[in-house]
C-alpha cells in the first residue's frame, strides 16, 4: 500500500490548515455561501438535507488496518458511530458538524487519509478494480497509475475550476471490474505486443442524466505519455467544455457536440505540445512508485488445500459463503474474501463504528493488515490463506458481513436517497430493503445467479441505475415517489444502458415487480444463463408484458 | 488609488483599464484594452510612447497574440465569474507556448483562495474586485509550500525534483 512521505505529509497538513483557515473565515462572515462553495466541495463537503455530509478520499479503494479504525474513531467522536462506502471506492460521514470538519481532517491526517478532491468541479477519486494486485486474471496491477495519477491530479492549479466533477477509471484485468467505459476518462492498463506497457484511452463515459459509454480515442498510450496525454485531454475539456448549462457540462457532451474523430483532433494537437515535455513519466518514478505495491510476503502453499476442502464439504453454510464471496487469487494456496455490507435492513455500504473495529481486526489476522473498498460498495480482504477462509467466515458472521450474496440480487448498488440527500426524487433504501427481504431464501437466491440491481434516487445516477441489469431510478409523479424500473445495463466488459420498462410503480409494488422479472427469466433461460444473457436473447417484451399484467 | 497584488506585494495599480476602446481616442501613458480592439487595427498602436496591455475574457483563444507576444507590457485576463477555469489554461498557454513574459493579470472576480493556483498557472499580478482585503489575500499566494505537478511556476514535477 501507498505510503505518505515527507511531502505527502507536508502537503496534507497544509490543507488542514488551509482548510480551517476557510472555515473560519466563513464562520466568521468574511466569505459568502457562493463563495466557501467551491472551497468546501473541493474537500467533500456537501450541505444536505439534514446536516453536512463529509466525504473521505479512500485513494482508489486501499485503506489500512488502522486508518479503518480511525475511521471508527471518528465515527464515533463527530457523527452517529456508522459511515457510509460510497460507490466511488470512498467512505461518508452523513452527520458532521461544519466547525468540527477542520478537526476531523486533522484526524484523519494522523492516518495519512484526507478529503481533498472527494467533490467539486475538479479531478476527483481515481477508482478501480477492489481485486488489484491479485486477481487471477489481472494482466498489469494498475494500482501504481492510480497512485501516479493521484499524485498528478492533487491541488492541479489548471484543473480545479472545470465545468463540471471528473472521473478517471483505471482497470488493469481481463474482467473489467472498474467500470471504465462509464467514466469522463476511462484506462485500460496494458501491454502491446512488444512486452511494453500502456493503456487503452476511452473518454466521454458517464451516468447521469445524459448516461453515455466512453469512446476509444487512443487504442495504446505508452506507459511514459500517461500524463502528458491526461493534461491534454483536460485542457481541452477546460478550454471548451460547456459551462453554460451544468447538466450538459461534463466532459462527455463537448465529445458527443464534436464527434469522437474531431475531439481526439483536438486532443493530439494539444498534446504535441505537451508530449516529452517535464511531466513525461521516469522509469525511476514508475519503480518508486510501484515499490509500494510489491507483493506481501506470501506462505508457499500448495494449490489445493485440503483444509478447505474439508470445510466446505462439512458445512453447506460456509460453502454457500465460498461460492460467493471468495475470489480466485492469483497466489496458490490464497484467496480473496468480499465481506457482504449487503445483509438486509442494513443501508447499503454502511458500516457501523463494531464493523468497522471488526474488519480492521480481521484484515490483521487474515489479510496483512489490508481493506480494500468495491464500488460495489462491499469489503474486500485481499490476501487470506485458504486454510484460513473457514475461521474467517466464522469471525465475519458474528458482526454481520457474512451475507452470501456477492453479486446477487440481493447485494444491491444504491445511493442514500431521500433519507439523505437533498436531491432525491425518492428514497432509495427502503426499496432495497424490501426487495432484500422479498428475496432473503438462499436456495433460490443463489439459484436466481450473477444479477446486478442497482438503485438511484434520483436521475444523478449516484446508484448506478442506468448499468444494472435491473435498474431502478426514483421519480416524482405530482410531488408522490414512484420508481421506473429499467433492464439490460452492464457495467463489465460487456458495457451497456439499461433500457426503460415502461410506466413507473408505486413503492409498495416495487418487490412484486422485481419478482415477475425475475420469474420470466427463469421461465425463460437455458441451463447456465444468466439473467443478462436471457434478457439480451429474448428481450425487454416477455418482461414487459408480465409485469404489467401482473402489476397493475 | 485603485491596487493590485504583484510581486507578492500590494502596490497601486498604475494603469488605466478601458473596458472598451474606439480607434482614434487618445489612450492614457499605461493601458490596457480589450483585445478585440487591438486585434482590428494592432499597427496603430506601435506609435504608442507609453506601456500597452489587452485584456482578454474567459472565451478567447490566446493563441491570436502570437505575434504580438512582445510588445505588449501587460496581459490581464478576466474571469467573468470565479468558477469559470478557463483562465488558468489560457495562462498558461501563453507563458509556456507563446512564451509570453510580461505582466500577466487576473482581473475579475478572484479569490484569496484561488491566488496559489493563479500564481502557479503564471500570473504574476493580481486585481481583487474592490470590497476584498488584498492585504489579507497575500496570504492565498503561498497555500502550498510543495507541489507534485508541474506548472508554469515549477515546469518540473516533484518527482524530478525530489532527493530521495
Ligand atoms: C448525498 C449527497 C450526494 C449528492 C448531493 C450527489 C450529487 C450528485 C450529482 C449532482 C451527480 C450528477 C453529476 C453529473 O452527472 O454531472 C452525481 C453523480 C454521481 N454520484 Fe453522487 N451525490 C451524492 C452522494 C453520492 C453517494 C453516496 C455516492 C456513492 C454511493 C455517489 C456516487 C455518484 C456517482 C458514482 C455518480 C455517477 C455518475 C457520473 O458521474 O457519471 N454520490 N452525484
Ligand atoms: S442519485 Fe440523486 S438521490 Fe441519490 S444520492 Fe445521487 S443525487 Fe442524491
Amino acid at each position: 500500500m501507498y505510503k505518505y512521505d515527507a511531502y505527502d505529509k507536508t502537503i496534507v497538513a497544509e490543507r488542514v490548515a488551509q482548510f480551517r483557515d476557510q472555515t473560519q473565515r466563513y464562520l466568521e462572515g468574511k466569505l459568502t455561501d457562493a463563495e466557501f462553495l467551491p472551497l468546501r466541495l473541493q474537500n467533500g463537503l456537501y450541505i444536505q438535507r439534514f446536516a453536512p455530509m463529509l466525504r473521505v478520499a479512500i485513494p482508489y479503494g486501499m485503506v489500512s488496518a488502522k486508518q479503518i479504525r480511525k475511521l471508527a474513531e471518528i465515527s464515533r467522536q463527530f457523527d452517529k458511530g456508522y459511515v457510509h462506502f460510497s460507490t466511488r471506492q470512498n467512505v461518508q460521514y452523513n452527520w458532521p458538524k461544519l466547525e468540527k470538519v477542520p478537526d476531523i481532517l486533522a484526524e484523519l491526517a494522523t492516518v495519512e487519509m484526507h478529503a481533498i478532491q472527494t467533490s467539486g468541479n475538479c479531478i476527483r477519486n481515481t477508482t478501480t478494480d477492489q481485486f488489484a494486485g491479485v486477481a487471477a486474471d489481472e494482466l498489469v496491477d494498475p494500482r501504481p497509475y492510480c497512485e501516479i495519477i493521484r499524485q498528478w491530479s492533487t491541488f492541479h492549479p489548471e484543473f480545479a475550476y472545470l465545468p463540471r466533477k471528473f472521473k478517471i477509471a483505471i482497470n488493469g484485468a481481463k474482467q473489467d471490474r472498474a467500470a471504465v467505459q462509464v467514466h469522463d476518462i476511462g484506462l485500460h492498463a496494458q501491454q502491446n505486443d512488444q512486452g511494453e506497457l500502456g493503456f487503452r484511452v476511452l473518454v466521454g463515459g458517464g451516468l447521469g442524466r445524459t448516461p453515455m459509454i466512453g469512446t476509444e480515442i487512443c487504442d495504446f498510450l505508452p506507459e511514459r505519455h500517461l500524463l502528458t496525454y491526461l493534461e491534454a485531454i483536460l485542457r481541452v475539456y477546460n478550454r471548451y467544455g460547456r459551462r453554460d448549462n451544468k447538466y450538459k457540462a461534463r466532459i462527455k457532451i463537448l465529445v458527443k457536440a464534436l464527434g469522437a474523430d474531431a475531439f481526439r483532433a483536438k486532443v493530439e494537437a494539444e498534446w504535441q505540445h505537451l508530449k516529452d515535455g517535464p511531466q513525461t513519466l521516469t522509469e525511476a518514478e514508475v519503480t518508486r512508485i510501484s515499490q509500494h505495491f510489491s507483493s506481501p510476503d506470501y506462505a508457499d502453499l500448495p494449490v489445493e488445500n485440503t483444509q478447505l476442502q474439508q470445510d466446505l464439504q462439512q458445512d453447506p453454510n460456509f460453502r454457500h459463503w465460498y461460492e460467493r464471496n471468495v475470489t480466485a487469487h492469483k497466489v496458490p494456496g490464497y484467496a480473496i474474501a468480499t465481506l457482504s455490507l449487503k445483509a438486509t435492513a442494513q443501508a447499503p455500504g454502511d458500516a457501523s463504528d463494531q464493523q468497522l473495529e471488526a474488519a480492521a481486526d480481521l484484515a490483521e489476522q487474515f489479510s496483512f493488515g489490508e481493506i480494500r473498498v468495491s464500488h460495489q460498495q462491499n469489503l474486500v480482504l485481499a490476501d487470506v490463506q485458504q486454510d484460513h477462509l473457514y475461521t474467517l467466515w466464522q469471525e465475519a458472521l458474528r458482526f454481520g458481513f457474512a451475507t452470501p450474496n456477492i453479486g446477487l440480487l440481493t447485494d444491491v448498488i444504491c445511493c442514500p436517497g431521500g433519507d439523505f440527500c437533498a436531491l432525491a426524487n425518492a428514497k432509495s433504501l427502503p426499496i432495497a430493503e424490501a426487495i432484500q427481504r422479498r428475496f432473503d431464501d438462499l436456495d433460490y437466491l443463489h439459484d436466481i445467479g450473477d444479477l446486478d440491481l442497482n438503485i438511484s434516487g434520483c436521475m444523478n445516477a449516484c446508484g448506478h441505475h442506468h448499468v444494472g441489469h435491473i435498474g431502478i431510478l426514483g421519480v416524482d409523479k405530482k410531488g408522490a415517489e414512484f420508481y421506473q424500473v429499467q433492464l439490460g445495463g452492464s457495467a463489465y466488459n460487456d458495457a451497456s444502458l439499461g433500457k426503460i420498462l415502461g410506466p413507473s410503480f408505486a413503492r409498495d409494488v416495487m418487490p412484486d415487480v422485481i419478482t415477475s422479472i425475475i420469474d420470466v427469466y427463469l421461465a425463460h433461460r437455458t441451463s447456465e444463463e444468466l439473467f443478462i444473457d436471457t434478457y439480451r436473447r429474448i428481450g425487454i417484451q416477455p418482461f414487459k408484458d408480465r409485469v404489467y399484467a401482473s402489476n397493475n | 488609488m485603485p491596487v493590485i497584488i504583484k510581486n507578492q506585494k500590494v502596490i497601486s495599480d498604475t494603469y488605466t483599464f478601458y473596458s472598451s476602446y474606439t480607434s482614434g481616442d487618445v489612450l492614457a501613458e499605461r493601458s490596457i484594452i480589450p483585445i478585440d480592439d487591438f486585434l482590428a487595427n494592432p499597427t496603430q498602436f506601435e506609435q504608442h510612447s507609453g506601456s500597452l496591455g489587452v485584456w482578454l475574457d474567459s472565451h478567447h483563444e490566446p493563441e491570436v497574440l502570437s505575434s504580438y507576444i512582445h510588445q505588449l507590457a501587460v496581459i490581464a485576463i478576466n474571469f467573468p465569474s470565479f468558477t469559470d477555469g478557463r483562465g488558468y489554461s489560457i495562462a498558461r498557454v501563453l507563458r509556456e507556448r507563446l512564451g509570453y513574459q510580461g505582466e500577466l493579470r487576473a482581473v475579475g472576480d478572484i479569490l484569496h483562495d484561488q491566488l496559489f493556483y493563479l500564481k502557479r498557472c503564471g500570473f504574476d499580478a493580481f486585481k481583487l474586485h474592490a470590497e476584498k482585503d488584498p492585504e489579507e489575500a497575500l496570504r492565498g499566494l503561498n497555500a502550498f509550500s510543495i507541489s507534485y505537478q508541474g506548472a508554469s511556476d515549477h515546469p518540473q514535477p516533484l518527482f524530478r525534483r525530489r532527493l530521495h
